[in-house]
């Protein structure tokens, strides 16, 4: 089966999905419709191409050229499809959560959410696609466009700054990714992300690599929330609950450590990364961010806001991961992509079903609310202690690797951070758990559990975190393909 | 033969509508506009005819009356010459189809002499930029600045005053252009340009020349609006009617910039130009500083069209800069961003004439969201165009700066890389602020909160002229390869 | 050195009137004294071309018996002469457009004082 066309299919079916939706803006069943058959599809097509990237195979469509020798290329990589299977699939569980969410809450305006959904996943997909620069950079910003709305969603000041600030920040770091693949194009005549990195035998100034790699790392940096670049994120959670969920939890944070990896992995290569000491600046930053993050934390009352300092910790696991450069390490970050997106989905769901449930968003009001919604928040036990790293959920498997990672290369520092922001996170959740389950509730006798269309999502991704920790290969061979991808980095990384 | 006609017969499209125009329009008014539409579409066509000529056969050099130079004038219609008049020809033929309803009601009565003049502009443009004598230049210089100065006044209450000041610093560097051209023929002896471009390399380090060439680029920087000459631009795009601003605004400054190119990569020839100063590099920091300065007046602005005038200031800086660069892929970016910035800035002034006529105003300050409800399709062209100036991929936008920034790295060149970037940050600013106030804003309090559904689009003469403009920068977008391809191949060295 | 000022003196006089011009268009008020200030400086202009081809015993470029044609140098170059006349056509378009912006202004503003106008116009 030819599956040249599938990469572009990928992209193109929820970009194509805006126009239904925007024309029967009216008609709210049939514009949710056309959301989950887009979802649906385009899951689909990803899944097509699995099994390739399971063989290790990448599928690559050549599109037009975007300028003299730049391209716009689409290539589904193992690694790209390691993150589309997982942007893809969530999006799935989203939309059935979103129609809950948007009619619970009676939010405005509810087409142009949808419509900017749905171009956020195409960009999505276009970022885990992309086998160039110059193709990642026009994804990258059409996700910081079509983010842009969700944001500031509910039109409040508070959004309105929280947009501004979103945009001050990413299209900063656009301009960055912009000049910094510039510089690649210019020193080694080549944009093209390639296991091992760009530079090949190109060897240069230790100073000019260091701009290059701050460049970069300003630019992705922003996405991943890396410290002292992470502060649109908290600002951010003014928008939707589903949009904090599936932006912040899978498609925007995850395409900035998506990018990170990419970065490390497929232009600079490892062993450059290794030679110029870059992995360093990484390592640090990361760990600072890990345990910086998790103190925050424990400062925030709003239940979002403190999730989204945890998004911030747990992005820089990814990253500290891929910075150790050791194969475990790398599988650890890629495992922990999905993990983490697994988790915090289910977090941040809860949180969404509570406000529109009990409309309660602070943590000192959720004395007892546990008796009402029971699946909710059985749903965030697990999510949050897997975060915590708490076997058997899959935020263990994937720590665990990390921790063997920096072991193997023979890093004692990154362990200790580990194991502190295991402890750090354990101490943030457990107050929410503790008030929800022995406290007793205030007001509460009039409602009950959230509606389905919310609760079954909810419920769907704390199962798979579970299933995911017990069985790292029960879906699609996850854990054999980040092994596939890390040993890939290697392999060919010594020319 | 047509084709070895061709670049006459543009030129003399517009003399022959120029007169035809008021001809027809003492006896029938109604007639100017259509008559206008379908002179610049010919010459539209015949630019699109010629230079797809060119490119494939090579430069017409056209003697007028058979004389050849250095006796007799000749047009020169090469690439860079082709690609400007098709650029400037095509926005206006859109612009033209747009003002029908603007000139209706912002100057009833007057269509007969504002088309005229408008047909006698850019037969100055077009003159401009064919010919191939530089005393030649100056009178087609002058022909344009005239009639622009006269459509200018067109307008608002202060505008007559903005024209006047206008035409003075406009006269002021026309004569010192002209004071140039006398130095450059009293060493060489001709006025024409390839003769003269032969004769140069004899007069390596002239301090005449120094002379003429600073007389020359200040002369010209003034119409180019290149800082710190560009005091007459904003006053003149806010007040003037907004069907002049579409018409003049996009394409003034960039026929002028074609001047600069000319003069500097092939009359000097960047050697002599850097010869006893280094000419390309002031005049790229000044670009910079324009590049910089446009963007942060634009942001301190309310009124629409001061903020897009303002931009143009900004916008132009990046033309020049790219000149400045003086290599093939800065050259290229700076030749895109002439196509695409006349394409954004005619579809963003045409926008606010639509505003204008539709609201009456076009206070940014007093924009909301019922805009987004009455012209969806005004907004959606608004929003395209802002993403493009902004230099968003993949609209036209981005590219032209792409290619700069290549190029300011290659040439080591970090304050002009620095500058784009911020520049561009700065952009985002202004525009998204409108764009924040269009889609996002609930109308203030004691304003009738319209219904969804309650369109109130402009006619369709404009439009269709703006949405294909919007259009078009996507589609540049995605076909810029094949531009730039085109561009490199301009390129004198 | 009094070579120097004495044998350029046809440019001296030029520089000088077009400093006085752009002396008038920087610094005066009042925008008659401007359109004068433009005026002047077009002229400068004009009389650097003129001077350029004047030339002392040579006579206008029409074939005369006594000045033989293979001595170039007893004709003057006329070109610069018939290209002031383009010039000076200009100009007087120019003020003429000028003076028709000015006759609206005064229409509109009742004044022609440049501080007085911007007072007016904000």
């Amino acid at each position: 089966m030819d599956l040249t066309l599938i990469p572009l299919l990928a992209v193109l079916v929820s970009l194509v999905a805006v126009v239904p939706i925007m024309l029967s803006s009216s008609r709210p069943n049939l514009r949710e419709f056309w959301t989950i058959l887009a979802a649906v599809i385009k899951f689909g097509l990803v899944l097509l191409l699995l099994p390739g990237a399971l063989e290790g195979n990448s599928v690559e469509i050549h599109l037009v050229d975007l300028a003299p020798g730049l391209p716009l290329a689409l290539k589904a990589d193992p690694l790209g499809v390691f993150f589309a299977v997982i942007a893809s699939g969530l999006w799935i569980f989203t939309s059935f959560y979103s129609i809950g969410y948007v009619r619970g809450a009676g939010e405005h305006k509810q087409t142009r959410y949808f419509a900017s959904f749905a171009v956020c996943l195409s960009a999505t997909i276009g970022i885990a696609f992309s086998a160039n620069l110059i193709t990642f950079i026009l994804f990258y910003e059409m996700l910081t466009v079509a983010t842009y709305p969700l944001v500031i969603h509910n039109e409040k000041k508070e959004a309105v700054d929280a947009g501004r600030k979103y945009l001050a920040f990413t299209l900063t770091a656009g301009l960055l990714l912009v000049a910094a693949s510039a510089l690649v194009y210019h020193y080694t005549g080549t944009i093209d992300f390639a296991p091992g990195g760009v530079f090949g035998d190109v060897t240069l100034p230790h100073n000019t690599m260091l701009i290059l790699f701050i460049l970069f790392l300003g630019a992705v940096g922003v996405k991943a929330g890396i410290m002292p670049l992470q502060s649109w994120l908290p600002a951010a959670m003014a928008a939707p609950t589903p949009v904090s969920a599936l932006l912040h939890a899978v498609a925007v944070v995850k395409s900035g450590v998506f990018a990170v990896t990419r970065v490390v992995g497929y232009v600079f290569g490892v062993d450059v990364m290794g030679d110029y000491g870059l992995n360093d600046i990484l390592i640090v930053l990361a760990g600072f961010t890990i345990i910086v993050a998790s103190l925050i934390a424990f400062n925030q009352d709003n239940l979002k806001r403190r999730l989204a300092y945890s998004t911030v910790g747990h992005l820089s696991y990814i990253v500290l991961g891929v910075a150790l450069l050791t194969p475990t390490g790398i599988t650890g970050g890629i495992m922990h992509i999905a993990a983490h997106a697994t988790m915090k989905i289910t977090l941040f769901f809860c949180a969404g079903a509570i406000y529109v449930n009990l409309h309660r968003t602070e943590i000192s009001n959720l004395d007892g609310i546990a008796k009402v919604m029971p699946w909710t928040m059985g749903a965030f036990v697990i999510g949050s202690m897997g975060l915590a790293g708490i076997p058997p959920i899959n935020g263990f498997f994937s720590k665990w690797n990390l921790a063997l990672g920096a072991l193997e290369g023979d890093m004692i520092l990154p362990v200790v951070v580990l194991v502190v922001s295991g402890m750090l996170n354990v101490g943030y959740f457990f107050p929410i758990l503790y008030r929800a389950y022995f406290k007793p509730g205030i007001g509460l006798e009039k409602y009950g559990e959230a509606s389905p269309l919310m609760v079954v999502p909810i419920v769907i991704t704390a199962a798979l975190s579970v299933l995911f920790g017990l069985f790292p290969n029960l879906f699609f061979g996850f854990f054999d393909l980040a092994v596939d991808i890390s040993t890939s980095l290697f392999n060919s990384g010594s020319p | 033969m047509i084709e070895s006609h061709l670049p006459a017969y543009i030129a003399l499209t517009f003399v022959l509508f120029s007169v035809l125009i008021p001809v027809f329009g003492l006896w029938k008014s109604e007639l100017s506009q259509p008559l206008a539409v379908l002179g610049a579409g010919i010459a539209a066509g015949f630019s699109l005819f010629g230079f797809f000529d060119v490119i494939n056969d090579g430069a017409i050099r056209y003697y007028f009356g058979g004389w050849e130079p250095p006796v007799g004038i000749e047009f020169v219609y090469d690439g860079l010459s082709a690609f400007f008049v098709l650029v400037i020809n095509a926005v206006a033929f859109f612009v033209l189809i747009h003002s029908h309803h603007i000139s209706k009601r912002e100057f009833p009565g007057k269509e007969m002499p504002y088309y005229s003049l408008a047909m006698l502009m850019l037969l100055g443009f077009n003159g401009m930029i064919l010919t191939g004598d530089l005393f030649n230049l100056y009178v087609f210089l002058e022909i344009a600045s005239l009639a622009g100065y006269a459509l200018i006044a067109i307008g608002d209450k202060p505008a007559p005053y903005a024209a006047f000041r206008y035409l003075i610093i406009g006269t002021a560097g026309g004569t010192l252009y002209l004071l140039g051209v006398g130095y450059m023929y009293t060493v060489t002896g001709t006025l024409n340009i390839i003769d003269m471009a032969a004769m140069l390399p004899m007069l390596y380090e002239s301090n005449a020349v120094f002379a003429a060439l600073i007389l020359m680029i200040v002369g010209i920087g003034v119409k180019a609006a290149l800082f710190p000459m560009h005091g007459w631009l904003p006053d003149s795009y806010t007040y003037a009617s907004s069907s002049s601003t579409a018409l003049v605004a996009p394409i003034g400054t960039k026929v002028a910039a074609y001047i600069l190119f000319r003069i500097i990569l092939w009359l000097f020839g960047i050697e002599i130009t850097d010869a006893v100063a280094p000419i390309s590099y002031i005049v790229g920091v000044l670009a910079c500083i324009g590049i910089l300065y446009g963007s942060i007046m634009a942001i301190a602005q309310s009124e629409m069209k001061r903020m897009l005038a303002y931009s143009s200031v900004s916008q132009i800086g990046y033309i020049i800069m790219g000149l400045s660069l003086a290599n093939p892929w800065g050259f290229a970016g700076a030749l895109l961003h002439v196509l695409n910035h006349a394409v954004m800035k005619a579809c963003l002034f045409m926008i606010s004439g639509q505003l204008r006529l539709k609201e009456g105003h076009s206070d940014m300050s007093r924009f909301d969201d019922s805009y987004r409800k009455k012209y969806p399709w005004t907004m959606a062209s608004f929003t395209i165009a802002a993403i493009s100036m902004i230099g968003l991929p993949p609209l036209a936008g981005f590219f032209s700066k792409w290619y700069l920034v290549l190029e300011t790295i290659d040439n080591s060149n970090w304050l002009f890389l620095v500058v784009i970037l911020i520049s561009s940050l700065l952009n985002a600013v202004y525009f998204f602020r409108v764009l924040e106030k269009v889609y996002m804003m609930d109308p203030s309090k004691g304003q009738k909160k319209p219904k969804d559904g309650e369109y109130s689009e402009p006619k369709a003469s404009m439009m269709i002229p703006t949405s294909i403009l919007a259009i078009s920068l996507i589609v540049i977008g995605f076909a810029n390869a094949l531009i730039v391809g085109v561009l490199l191949n301009i390129f004198p060295f | 050195m009094l070579d120097f000022f004495l044998g350029h003196y046809a440019y001296w006089f030029t520089i000088i009137l077009l400093s006085i011009g752009l002396y008038g268009i920087l610094f005066k008020k009042n925008l008659i004294k401007k359109t004068i200030g433009l005026a002047i400086l077009q002229i400068s202009v004009v009389m650097y071309f003129v001077s350029i081809a004047s030339k002392w015993d040579a006579t206008v470029t029409v074939l005369n018996p006594d000045f033989p044609v293979d001595q170039v140098a007893n004709y003057l170059n006329p070109l610069p002469h018939t290209l002031m006349l383009t010039a000076i056509v200009v100009g007087v378009a120019t003020l003429g457009v000028a003076f028709t912006l000015l006759i609206a202004i005064y229409n509109r503003f009742e004044t022609l004082d440049e501080e007085e106008l911007i007072e007016k116009i904000q």
